[in-house]
């Protein structure tokens, strides 16, 4: 079988607060594979956040293993994971973490050449992912300047500047009105058309919509991991079941 | 349908074909296509109940065509829908049927049950985010009809997300 994108083994993390020890992950087995997007449900508490955040190396795991591309990755110190991070993983965040004193350009671009690109690749990624969120006339401007829905979506092209194995996010579109969901929405769609493996932890069902696979937590532990199938009824670019109509 | 064809003939008398075009403009997408029996069908019941009224209009090379128009009764009829508030959307009753009476008969456990309607429902709002893509940007109450199911979806799995939790 293929190598996949991203795979754990029994993967375990427990909070210690106050003396006691409170399980947020209780034993996860989850694969993605290359190039698959996958959503992860579930009610606030069950562990999705953890989980995503420990993909990203941004929380150490308790127990069990977290495989990038085939290697080990779970035993990398901080600085080692920094790397990995900046070779292979996107992170968008629920709170965007934007560089204060920095313009939106900088900021996107920033991942890219830190990740080896040159100048000019860096600048025309950066200028295709913001006119893809309708930002390209923020780009001058300071993040601060932004509003939430707008830093969020700096957040997005600046995951997505290195193009990265994998895009890894926690809750990316939370502060998004609907028309701002919509461009989001189509990014994502777009990138995961030429080949970008996503996991997203989302409460959207819009978002979570577009996903291959829909993997469902509850109390720390997978209840759910299957694909989305396709309804029976397709809307024809007709009508759907939007409205039902009354005689 | 009755309603909405005694608004449109409050605006201005029309034929049947006529109120079957302006439904579909106006509605674009996101709204079944009303089919022409069913409208010249509930017209014919409006002029029954006395809320429309129809002449023969004469059309050279062609039979008459019947054009109606909207009443003072009719009027009234229409101030009363407008004046009082909807109904509210209830509870898929259907599948909490299902969720409560399936596992006391033993024939479905109800995680399984929860998780197989989470993943239709997320089926559905992929056909939605696809129908919205479809449709023209300037057609409004397109949009919101489409909106407000993807509104009322979110909340349905909210409370399937309820329900999972309660079971632990």
């Amino acid at each position: 079988m293929n190598t996949p994108a991203m795979h754990t083994v029994n993967l375990v993390k427990i909070y210690q607060t106050g003396g006691l020890p409170v399980p947020a992950v209780r034993g996860i087995d989850l694969r993605v594979e290359r190039g698959e997007f996958v959503a992860i449900m579930g009610p606030s508490g069950s562990g999705k956040s953890t989980l995503i955040h420990m993909l990203g190396g941004l929380d150490t795991r308790t127990s069990g293993e977290i495989w990038v591309e085939g290697k080990r990755a779970d035993t990398l110190n901080e600085s080692a994971w920094a790397i990995l991070r900046r070779q292979k993983i996107g992170f968008v965040f629920q709170f965007f973490n934007l560089v204060d004193n920095m313009t939106v350009a900088d900021n996107v671009e920033l991942p890219a050449l830190l990740g080896g690109a040159s100048p000019k690749h860096a600048r025309e990624r950066r200028e295709y992912l913001l006119c893809e969120l309708n930002l390209t006339d923020k780009a001058d401007a300071a993040p601060a300047q932004l509003s939430g829905g707008e830093q969020q979506r700096v957040a997005l092209a600046r995951a997505l500047a290195n193009q990265p194995q994998v895009l890894l996010a926690d809750e990316p579109t939370g502060n998004l009105d609907s028309r701002n969901t919509r461009d989001v929405l189509r990014l994502l769609g777009e990138v995961h058309r030429q080949g970008q493996t996503i996991v997203m932890v989302t409460h959207d069902a819009r978002v979570a919509g577009l996903a291959d696979r829909v993997v469902t937590l509850l109390d720390g532990q997978i209840i759910d991991d299957g694909a989305i199938a396709p309804t029976r009824r397709r809307p024809k670019g007709g009508a759907g079941d939007v409205v039902e109509l009354r005689g | 349908m009755r309603l909405q064809l005694l608004a449109l003939l409050s605006k201005e008398p029309a034929h049947g074909y006529e109120l079957k075009q302006a439904l579909e403009q106006i509605f674009g997408t996101a709204y079944p296509s009303p089919n022409i029996g069913q409208i010249y069908v509930t017209l014919g019941r409006l002029e029954k109940d006395g809320l429309v009224r129809s002449v023969d209009v004469e059309q050279s090379n062609r039979p008459n065509k019947k054009v109606y128009y909207c009443t003072a009764e009719g009027r009234e009829a229409l101030d009363e829908w407008v004046d009082s508030a909807t109904e509210g959307p209830r509870v898929r009753d259907e599948f909490f049927m299902k969720l409560v009476l399936a596992p006391m008969t033993g024939i479905a456990d109800r995680m399984t049950l929860i998780n197989r309607q989470r993943r239709h429902y997320l089926a559905i709002m992929r056909d939605l985010v696809e129908l919205a893509q479809q449709t023209d940007q300037d057609n409004r109450p397109a949009h919101l009809l489409i909106e407000g199911a993807m509104l009322h979806l979110q909340a349905d799995l909210d409370w399937l997300e309820r329900c999972q939790e309660d079971l632990l």
